[in-house]
């Protein structure tokens, strides 16, 4: 604060209030702006992916795959555990809750539509925020401690095309890959569970959801993933490239990450069903 | 013919005019203008906060300045198209300060980049280019190691070469001495030197080593918050009577200036309700 005449008129309380009000706006402001840097990024992505090669910085594809390899590959076992448990889960508590209506055999429906809309997307993507959203944060803070994206830059090599857009592609194929993988699996948890429950084969218990499942839900929960996928990435982006302060400013910026995007997939995810649904 | 001769001589590589820079509100830079001629080395000197890595900086094209012109190569790096920046930058090494090698790659991976970016060559040659650079700053052998194996020597001099992999025109060093013993340090100093003749580099050191810029320095600049404060050859740098000068080369604290008034401004700020 200046030393100027006017800060020492002020009483405390109004002092107060002024600060908190300067503080507000500029997080405010901080906010505005990473979501303005957030699309630039996005856009500034898609730039080098089709126009690349004609200006000799092309998004190396090599790259690309082992990001996916990253983010999907090496995701498999936690989203196979999780999306099992939750399968199971789904299949105790729908015929748990349909039973006081006596109708458990209609279960097959109720769990083939939640996990297909909402479960298998929102679980891997919050799977995947905290695995690869915070890692891609954290190496790209790294690299900015270390000077490594001025290192890039000065080599004339474009740190967006170089470090961001093979993450965001990858993770736009994979994440919706893996959320259908996640809807295989978490309805193969709850059908092992209803069949063995209720008695009836799992054959039938396939066909029912086969029976229930429309085009239009399966694309909806993968719709919505291949938004998360472009949240996660963004989010891990952004913070990362604004580490300061050394590595205590990185373990805040991992952790930041992670809350933003997990945040944003919940929030995107409401405002996605409502407009869709609606 | 003569005259010719000097007008060779006399070319400027990088030309900074009326350089300001800004630091969020505190201004940093207040109006800098020097010139690198070509083919010598330069080194930029002063003490921490004199804003000596900040106008590399801006020599590097990284920041934009608040006002001043930078010419790099006979190009205006301030306002022209980021696409011209690229292609410049391939003219351009840079070695920076903490090495900045790429930790997710080996040092060989690290040295090759440029060259993969950059270039159309196949893979053989582009691995038997690299070596050569490897050869020339002594790290041959050290090509597959992570740089997170390598001390802080091995690390500059991997820096070193990969800043020379392109053949560049200009080499830029941040505190190539920082962290290093005496004698590494001056191995390094002589490194540079090397590459210089045999690639025929300018090459603009920044550093705060006395010593080290006196033995390798064709001129220096003296920086001083944000002032230059002498610019020339080592002697007229050592010769110089500018007080500040000689009290930086002599190790010199300078004698704080006492301002009662501010004192007590300082003391009081933000008590008094």
């Amino acid at each position: 604060m200046p030393a100027d005449g006017q800060s020492h008129v002020l009483n405390g309380a109004a002092r107060r209030a002024l600060d908190a009000m300067e503080r507000t706006g500029k997080s405010t402001l901080e906010a505005v702006s990473g979501f303005g840097y957030g699309a630039a990024l996005f856009f500034e992505c898609i730039y080098w992916v089709f126009s690349g090669k004609r200006r000799r910085q092309p998004v190396r594809i090599p790259m690309v795959f082992e990001e996916m390899m990253q983010i999907g590959i090496r995701a498999l076992p936690i989203v196979t555990i999780l999306s099992l448990t939750i399968g199971i889960m789904l299949a105790i508590q729908g015929i748990h809750t349909l039973k006081l209506f006596g109708a458990e055999s209609r279960v097959t429906l109720g769990i083939a539509l939640s996990i297909t809309r909402e479960f298998a997307p929102l679980i891997t993507g919050i799977l995947v925020a905290g695995r690869s959203g915070s890692a891609l944060a954290a190496r790209l803070g790294t690299m900015n401690i270390n000077q490594e994206i001025d290192a890039l830059r000065v080599m004339g090599i474009n740190p967006v095309r170089y470090l961001v857009a093979p993450p965001l592609i990858a993770m736009l194929v994979m994440l919706p890959a893996l959320t259908f993988y996640s809807d295989l699996v978490a309805l193969l948890g709850a059908g092992i569970y209803v069949s063995l429950d209720l008695g009836i084969s799992f054959t039938a218990y396939t066909d029912r959801v086969i029976d229930a499942l429309t085009m239009d839900d399966l694309m909806h929960g993968l719709g919505k993933s291949a938004i998360f996928a472009g949240l996660i990435t963004l989010v891990g982006v952004v913070n990362g490239a604004g580490v300061k302060g050394g590595a205590e400013g990185l373990g805040r910026a991992t952790t930041r990450s992670v809350v933003q995007a997990i945040t944003a997939i919940v929030i995107t995810d409401m405002l996605f069903v409502f407009v869709v649904t609606r | 013919m003569a005259n010719e001769a000097q007008n060779v001589e006399e070319r400027t590589v990088i030309e900074v005019e009326d350089l300001v820079t800004h630091y969020g509100e505190r201004q940093i830079l207040n109006g800098l203008s020097l010139s690198v001629r070509e083919g010598e080395v330069f080194v930029i000197m002063g003490g921490s906060g004199s804003g000596k890595s900040t106008l590399l900086r801006y020599m590097l094209a990284l920041e934009r300045p608040t006002s001043g012109t930078v010419r790099v190569l006979g190009q205006d790096i301030v306002n022209c198209p980021a696409s011209e920046i690229y292609e410049l930058r391939k003219e351009m090494g840079v070695a920076f300060q903490g090495g900045a090698l790429f930790s997710s790659m080996t040092v060989g991976d690290n040295i090759r980049l440029p060259l993969r970016e950059h270039t159309d060559l196949d893979a053989t040659t582009i691995r038997i280019m690299a070596r050569l650079k490897l050869e020339v700053v002594n790290l041959a052998g050290f090509e597959n190691l992570m740089p997170a194996e390598l001390s802080g020597g091995m690390l500059k001099r991997a820096a070193l070469a990969r800043a020379v992999v392109m053949d560049p025109k200009l080499l830029f060093c941040d505190e190539p001495s920082a962290g290093l013993d005496p004698v590494v340090s001056a191995a390094l100093d002589q490194l540079i030197l090397r590459l210089r003749e045999a690639l025929g580099m300018t090459v603009v050191i920044v550093t705060h080593e006395l010593e080290s810029a006196f033995s390798i320095a064709d001129r220096i600049v003296v920086l001083d918050r944000g002032n230059i404060l002498t610019i020339g050859t080592v002697d007229e740098v050592k010769n110089s009577d500018n007080e500040r000068v000689q009290s930086l080369l002599n190790r010199q604290t300078e004698v704080e200036e006492l301002d009662p008034d501010a004192y007590l401004r300082r003391l009081l700020e933000d008590t008094i309700h």
